[in-house]
């Protein structure tokens, strides 16, 4: 164990497309870490992604990757856990890829509970297109198609996708890598369907528009404003105010889709072969 | 496995699941729509007795998204829908097209556009199968006429999706979904059954867009050792993005030659008294068969008729129309729809034969004595 | 032989089954068949439809053109496909549920209580469709009566196996009867 991170790279792909200052490298060496830190086998690894920014990252990764259509790769990741659910479906997405155009995947794939580990890269805004507000735009933000101002109020994501029926809910930030390869180790090892928001930042389309010019200054907003849930649960609302929780958000235990229809596959062939007898 | 060989009363939906079965078929994912939810709950009670997986999925875009991902994953894939999903899935198609991942796309057509008639036939989406994706790409339809001819043909589109890498719309209408009907059931162990090109090599020296003579790349699945890239923007022979010029332009000429290449072998016709015909109908699926009894009430009539039924909708079967045209009189192409495959016959037939179409778009099937009539008049 | 044969009446009354059993008697019998049907939104309360075509050559044309019989258990259906039948053919109609029967030119009109036949004969209303089907295989010879008791045998769900051969047997004995006297 412990292999350098380049081991599971494409080097030969490099360099990558993402800006200077972007966050999702930091991200992407979060979930590299943490695929190392379990110890699996780079052929029974799939990465999955639809369209955006940070679903360009499994081009870059030396495991079987498949870079889908806007906001499917759930659904494309369901066809593969059901064929091999032996394999370690991993998806990696964006904040409008998953939220926004998929966000009807997003809630079934939680639902069914099916064995896919969701990480969701999320910077509040459309970086590909160049700075659109995305589901997960805070109010007020200015944006490329916000410019008086965001009027919506974002999801809290991880409520959601715990509410539809996930096993494992956990957020995290760039700024905090170490906790954030933590989360997203026990997503990968979860049974069931798990979901990890890693907030990011984009000083190209976000920051410069909102105050944070530079990385560093999304970077130290990450820093003060996410809360390890230990210590949200002793402050009160108004202190939380502006904040988010970092951390396990949610866990619980739930059969796993595709093992619920290795039963039913039983039961068919039983009763196919006792027709046949 | 399933229902024993022999002689039996087949619903077309039903023959079009036991028939995908027997070609290979392990994993449906789909979403219910009328005239093709028989096919779902088919496959719902048939699949896991053979140890394939069926998944009722949240929508129609996220089924064409999971046969893709399953077929990727190596299981011969298939979804079912009508209009208004088929619609939907049209992204998705044309994923399966660029990046050649095998699949099987059934629409059976009811009335359109939009929400139309749910429970009646039509043929109105005859040119959406062939290019309702964006861009240029590859596709084979099929379109059956019958319950038997459901059952063969929805086998030949599975193999012929897995030999050439290409999605394949098996577009079956109302009446022959619905309608039931005696089929002999053959002897599933006495089928040909195709499986997709695989890699000969090690998967160090894999490309998995790199294609022989017949222009179609072998194809690994995913968790056997061979880690490769898939992607729909467009990619070159490694399966990584590109945006070189001459690679764009190979990967499109490349497919469009895959195309050409697969022709010949995946265009299937029936004729009927065609021989020595003065005037035929070119018809399709449940037309083709008030267009038989057409003919041969014309034949008993006197009147030189003939058939010409296309199984193979695309590629259209130009050679075949341009032959005939150079023999007979006119060409009758009685349609569900306001005129699709008739300009097709007409361009193949070069101003060598006179084409006439004949529209129907009431909800109802043509009758043979609307067939008959026109075949009088020209 | 060709034969075309309409079964009409409300959903929810079976006869689509009823179509589906006479097909698979006529494929027992060594006969080319379809059968079709009409759909609506409804399962149960609509207008509904059944159509065969059984036949000793292949058969081009899947739709009923002028039915040879037509059965109708609703009056609506009645009103609306009695007279369609063709000449020289037979209209059975379930008199428990039709009250008026229009003229009928030139086919034969057998009157029978199928759905009280069922009812208080048979034993119960839904196998209507049984003594409705014994009426047709009695009185049109659309099938063998043989065929048609395997047939049903292999579709009905288990355990009613004779409960609706019963229906069966009542309503072709029953429409024996009443042919002979119309």
């Amino acid at each position: 164990m412990a292999m350098p991170i380049t081991h599971y790279l494409r080097t030969s792909k490099m360099p990558h497309i993402w800006c200077a200052g972007c966050g999702h490298g930091m991200v992407l060496g979060a979930v590299l870490r943490a695929i190392d830190s379990l110890g699996l086998d780079k052929d029974q690894v799939c990465v999955v992604s639809g369209i955006g920014c940070a679903s360009r990252a499994p081009g870059y990764l030396d495991f079987n990757t498949l870079h889908t259509t806007h906001g499917r790769a759930l659904a494309f990741a369901t066809g593969i856990r059901m064929v091999k659910p032996g394999m370690k479906v991993i998806v990696l997405t964006g904040d409008g890829d998953a939220a926004a155009i998929g966000g009807n995947h997003l809630i079934h794939a939680a639902r069914r509970n099916i064995g896919i580990a969701t990480v969701c890269f999320n910077n509040s805004i459309y970086g590909m297109t160049s700075g659109q507000y995305s589901p997960m735009t805070p109010t007020g933000s200015y944006a490329s198609t916000a410019p008086y101002g965001h009027i919506e109020e974002p999801f809290d994501l991880c409520e959601l996708v715990y509410a539809a029926g996930a096993s494992y809910v956990a957020r995290g930030t760039a700024y905090h890598a170490l906790l954030l390869s933590k989360l997203i180790a026990k997503a990968i090892a979860t049974d069931g369907f798990s979901f990890v928001e890693a907030i990011t930042q984009c000083p190209t389309y976000y920051g410069r528009r909102n105050r944070m010019r530079t990385a560093v200054d999304m970077l130290k907003w990450q820093k003060e404003h996410g809360v390890p849930v230990a210590s949200a649960a002793r402050m009160s609302p108004e202190e939380m105010v502006g904040k988010f929780r970092i951390g396990e958000l949610g866990t619980r235990t739930r059969p796993e889709y595709t093992r619920r229809y290795a039963a039913i596959i039983e039961v068919a062939e039983k009763g196919e072969a006792e027709r046949d007898a | 496995m399933l229902r024993k060989a022999g002689a039996r009363l087949m619903q077309g939906n039903e023959a079009c699941a036991e028939g995908a079965i027997a070609a290979g078929l392990r994993f449906f994912a789909g979403y219910p729509i009328t005239p093709s939810t028989e096919i779902a709950e088919g496959l719902a009670l048939l699949l896991p007795k053979v140890g394939g997986r069926f998944i009722q999925m949240e929508d129609e875009i996220a089924s064409i998204s999971a046969i893709i991902g399953a077929s990727l994953a190596g299981a011969k894939s298939m979804t079912a829908t009508s209009g208004p999903g088929f619609s939907l899935k049209q992204e998705g198609i044309g994923f399966a097209a660029y990046t050649e991942v095998p699949c099987v796309i059934v629409n059976v057509q009811r009335v359109g556009p939009s929400t139309g008639v749910p429970t009646a036939p039509a043929q109105g989406d005859v040119m959406q199968a062939r290019w309702g994706t964006h861009g240029d790409h590859p596709i084979v339809v099929l379109c059956p006429s019958s319950v038997a001819e459901t059952f063969t043909l929805i086998i030949e589109a599975f193999n012929i999706s897995e030999r050439w890498r290409i999605p394949v719309i098996f577009l079956m209408d109302e009446v022959v979904a619905h309608m039931r009907e005696k089929v002999v059931v053959p002897d599933v162990n006495g089928i040909p059954v195709v499986e997709r090109p695989r890699p000969q090599v090690s998967p160090d020296d894999y490309l998995p867009y790199a294609a022989g003579e017949d222009l179609v790349p072998a194809m690994a699945d995913f968790g056997t050792g061979y880690r490769y890239h898939v992607t729909g923007l467009t990619h070159d022979q490694t399966g990584f993005p590109t945006t070189k010029r001459p690679e764009v332009d190979a990967l499109a000429r490349r497919l469009d030659g895959k195309m050409k290449k697969a022709a010949p072998h995946v265009t299937f016709v029936d004729e009927l008294f065609a021989d020595d015909a003065e005037v035929v109908v070119f018809a399709y699926g449940i037309t083709g068969r008030a267009a038989a009894k057409a003919v041969r009430d014309a034949r008993a009539q006197g009147l030189k008729a003939g058939l010409v039924k296309a199984k193979t909708l695309w590629p259209f079967p130009d050679e075949h129309v341009r032959r005939l045209a150079q023999r007979v009189r006119a060409i009758v192409v009685p349609e569900m729809n306001m005129g699709q495959m008739v300009r097709e016959v007409e361009r193949a037939a070069a101003g060598m034969a006179k084409v006439v179409g004949l529209s129907r778009v009431d909800a109802d099937p043509i009758t043979p004595d609307e067939i008959l009539a026109r075949l009088r008049e020209v | 032989m060709r034969k075309e044969i309409r079964l009409s009446g409300t959903g929810g009354q079976g006869l689509i089954l009823a179509g589906i059993i006479l097909a698979e008697a006529a494929i027992h019998d060594g006969h080319e068949v379809i059968q079709t049907q009409s759909y609506g939104p409804e399962a149960r309360g609509g207008a509904s439809r059944a159509e065969v075509i059984i036949s000793d050559e292949a058969i081009d044309y899947p739709k009923v053109g002028v039915p040879d019989v037509v059965l109708v258990m609703s009056q609506e259906a009645c009103d609306r496909y009695a007279a369609q039948v063709k000449a020289g053919g037979v209209v059975v109609v379930d008199e428990t549920n039709v009250k008026s029967v229009p003229e009928v030119q030139g086919a034969r009109v057998v009157r029978l209580p199928i759905t009280d036949i069922a009812r208080h004969e048979a034993g119960r209303q839904v196998t209507a469709n049984m003594v409705a089907l014994g009426a047709l295989v009695g009185i049109a010879e659309l099938a063998t009566p043989g065929a048609t008791e395997r047939a049903i045998r292999e579709r009905v769900p288990r355990g009613t196996e004779e409960l609706n051969l019963k229906a069966f047997g009542l309503g072709m004995e029953r429409a024996r009867e009443a042919f002979g006297a119309a």
